[in-house]
C-alpha cells in the first residue's frame, strides 16, 4: 500500500512539474518533458525505498527488542545468579531466567508473552517531520504484531475489546526529542503490566513512613514501594525515579530514567549515591528473586530531578521486571540501522 | 529437586513442603479468570477436575491451518491473586490438588490447601520459553467460547519446574518473606541514611 500511494505522489509530482515548464518554454518541451519524467521517477523510487528501509529498520528494532535481552541486563542477572547461595529456590530462580533468556535469543522469539507497552523514544535533528514518522512506526507496529514479536496487546478502556493490531489511543507511545545532531535515533522499550502495576507515586511528606522533604525521606518511600512490590512484577527488576516534577511529568521521567545504561554514572552526586544506597538496603530486605527469598531482590536503580512547586513534593517510581527488554538504533541516512545503541 | 508424576494424589501433594524445588509431569489445565468465575458460579466443568491441577496461564496457541493442531508458542504464569475470592471453593468443589500460578495467593486460599490437602506451586514469571518447551502437547481445549487465553487448555507436560510458596500444612512462604522483609524495611527505615 505504501509503494503504491508513493508512486502516486511521485507521478503527480512529475505531472506538475512537466507542466509548469512546458508553460515555461515551449522550445526545449520534448527533451526537457523527458530528463524531467526520468528526475522524478527516480526520485520517486528512493522515496519508496527509504519509506520501505526504515520499515524494515523498526520491524527489526522490534524483533530483537522482544526476544534479546540487551548486554548492560544481561550482565547484572548473571551477576544476580552468581551471587544467590547454591541449592535455594533464589539459583533455582535465576537458573531458569538465565535458561530463558538464551533460549528466546535462540529462537529468536518473544523473552515473555507479555510484550508489554510499546514505548518509543525518537531523537532526531531539526526539520523532522514526526507526523510521517508516527505512521511509520504504527505501520510497523502492525506488520511486528502479525509476525508474532508482539503479543495482542492494546484493549480499548470502554469497550474492553483488543483492536488485534497495538494501534489505539495512547498506543503505540511515542516520545519525540530534537538534539543536536545530524541523525535519526530510535530507542524501544517493552514494558510488561506486572510491573507497571507496581510502580508508585508518593507525594511527601509522608506520615506514616515518616518520610519528610528531603532525600531521606525520599529513600524512604522508594524502600517501601520496593517492599510492596513483592511476589509482583517479575522481580529481581530496576527501578526508574523521578524527585520532583508534577505528577505527569514525573512519571515520564522516571520510565526515561529506565533508557540510562545500568553500568552508567550518574552526574549528580548525591543522586549516584542514593541509587547505589537503594541498590544495597533493597537488596538487604531479603525479598530475593520472584519474592522466593534470596541476596537479589533489585538489579539496579536510576534517579534524576525534575524542578518542583513549592507546594508539592512528589516521588515517581516505574519498575522494571527482569525482563527489561529496551534496544536503540541509529539510523543512517537511507535509514537502514547503522548502529544499535545498547 | 523433587518430582511429582501423574497421576497426581491428595497424598503426594501432603509430602510437599513449602520451599520444594518440583518438576512436574503430567497433565496441567489452564484457567484463569473466567474460567475460575464461571465454576464459582457453579457451571459443571466440561472435564473432571478431580485430582488434577490448575494453571493459572494464559497460553499464546498457534493452530496448524492444515492439520488443525495446536501448538503453544509461550505459556508463562499470569498473577494468581485475581482467584483469590474463587481459589479454595474451586479446591472444595471440585477436589483439584493443586494451583500453579505466580505471586502467590492470600490466607483464604492458603486456608483451603490446608483443609482440601492442595498445594501453591510458584512457576517463574516471564520465563515463557522455558515453560514453552515443557510442553509436549496441546490434548484437548474446553470453553473456547472464553476466548483463547481464557480458554481451559489441557496440556502434556514433561518436568515443568515450580516452587512450592504454599503448602497444604498452613505455611506460606509468601507470609514468612513478607515479615521477615518487612522487619528488614522498619530497620532501614529508622535508619537516616543523609
Ligand atoms: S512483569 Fe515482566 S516478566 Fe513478568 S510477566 Fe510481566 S512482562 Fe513478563
Amino acid at each position: 500500500m505504501a509503494k503504491k500511494k508513493a508512486k502516486k505522489v511521485a507521478k503527480t509530482v512529475a505531472k506538475k512539474q512537466v507542466k509548469k515548464s512546458a508553460a515555461k518554454s515551449t522550445k526545449k518541451v520534448v527533451a526537457k518533458k523527458a530528463t524531467l519524467k526520468k528526475s522524478a521517477l527516480k526520485k520517486s523510487a528512493s522515496v519508496v525505498n527509504i519509506t520501505k528501509t526504515l520499515e524494515i529498520s523498526l520491524i527489526e528494532l522490534i524483533k530483537n527488542t522482544s526476544a534479546i535481552l540487551p548486554d548492560d541486563v544481561q550482565k547484572v542477572i548473571l551477576e544476580a545468579l552468581e551471587r544467590e547461595e547454591k541449592n535455594t529456590t533464589a539459583e533455582y530462580a535465576m537458573n531458569i531466567i538465565k535458561a530463558n533468556i538464551e533460549l528466546a535469543k535462540k529462537k529468536s522469539q518473544p523473552l515473555c508473552q507479555d510484550t508489554g507497552t510499546v514505548l518509543f523514544y525518537v531523537s532526531h535533528p531539526q526539520n523532522f517531520d514526526q507526523i510521517k514518522f508516527t505512521k511509520e512506526i504504527q505501520k510497523a507496529v502492525v506488520k511486528a504484531t502479525e509476525k508474532g514479536y508482539l503479543r495482542q496487546n492494546s484493549v480499548d478502556s470502554l469497550t474492553g475489546e483488543n483492536s488485534g493490531m497495538n494501534v489505539g489511543p495512547g498506543h503505540p507511545s511515542i516520545h519525540y526529542h530534537q538534539h543536536n545532531k545530524k541523525t535519526v535515533e530510535v530507542k524501544l522499550m517493552l514494558k510488561g503490566g506486572g510491573c507497571e502495576n507496581v510502580g508508585a507515586q508518593y507525594s511527601l511528606p509522608h506520615t506514616a513512613l515518616d518520610a519528610g522533604r528531603d532525600l531521606d525521606g525520599v529513600r524512604k518511600v522508594i524502600l517501601d514501594a520496593v517492599h510492596k512490590a513483592q511476589g509482583k512484577g517479575c522481580g529481581p527488576g530496576v527501578l526508574g525515579i523521578c524527585i520532583g516534577g508534577d505528577r505527569g511529568a514525573g512519571y515520564i521521567e522516571s520510565k526515561e530514567q529506565l533508557l540510562r545504561r545500568l553500568d552508567d554514572k550518574n552526574a549528580v552526586a548525591s543522586l549516584a549515591e542514593l541509587e547505589a544506597e537503594i541498590v544495597q538496603t533493597s537488596n538487604k530486605l531479603g525479598i530475593g528473586p520472584m519474592g522466593f527469598g534470596g541476596k537479589t531482590t533489585l538489579l539496579g536503580c536510576k534517579i534524576s530531578a525534575l524542578n518542583r512547586l513549592p507546594a508539592s513534593f512528589f516521588v515517581s517510581i516505574s519498575y522494571m521486571c527482569w525482563a527489561f527488554r529496551r534496544q536503540g538504533i541509529e539510523l543512517s541516512e537511507k535509514n537502514q540501522i547503522k548502529k544499535w545503541l545498547y | 529437586m523433587k518430582k511429582l508424576n501423574y497421576p497426581f494424589t491428595h497424598e503426594a501433594v501432603r509430602d510437599l513442603k513449602v520451599g520444594d524445588m518440583v518438576l512436574i509431569s503430567g497433565k496441567l489445565f489452564t484457567g484463569r479468570d473466567a474460567v475460575h468465575k464461571r465454576l464459582h458460579d457453579g457451571v459443571k466443568p466440561p472435564v473432571d477436575l478431580s485430582n488434577q491441577i490448575i494453571y493459572h496461564c494464559g497460553p499464546v496457541i498457534l493452530q496448524d491451518k492444515k492439520t488443525g493442531k495446536y501448538q503453544v508458542t509461550a505459556a508463562g504464569p499470569t498473577t494468581s491473586i485475581r482467584e483469590e475470592p474463587y481459589q479454595a471453593d474451586v479446591m472444595k468443589d471440585y477436589g483439584i490438588v493443586g494451583v500453579i500460578g505466580k505471586g502467590g495467593m492470600g490466607p483464604k486460599t492458603l486456608a483451603g490447601c490446608k483443609e482440601y490437602g492442595c498445594v501453591y506451586f510458584h512457576a517463574i514469571g516471564g520465563a515463557a520459553q522455558v515453560l514453552a518447551e515443557k510442553i509436549n502437547s496441546v490434548d484437548a481445549v474446553y470453553w473456547l467460547d472464553l476466548g483463547s487465553p481464557e480458554a481451559i487448555w489441557e496440556l502434556s507436560v514433561t518436568e515443568f519446574p515450580v516452587v512450592v510458596t504454599m503448602d497444604a500444612h498452613g505455611n506460606s512462604l509468601h507470609a514468612k518473606v513478607e515479615s521477615a522483609s518487612n522487619e528488614q524495611l522498619q530497620k532501614a527505615l529508622k535508619e537516616n541514611g543523609h
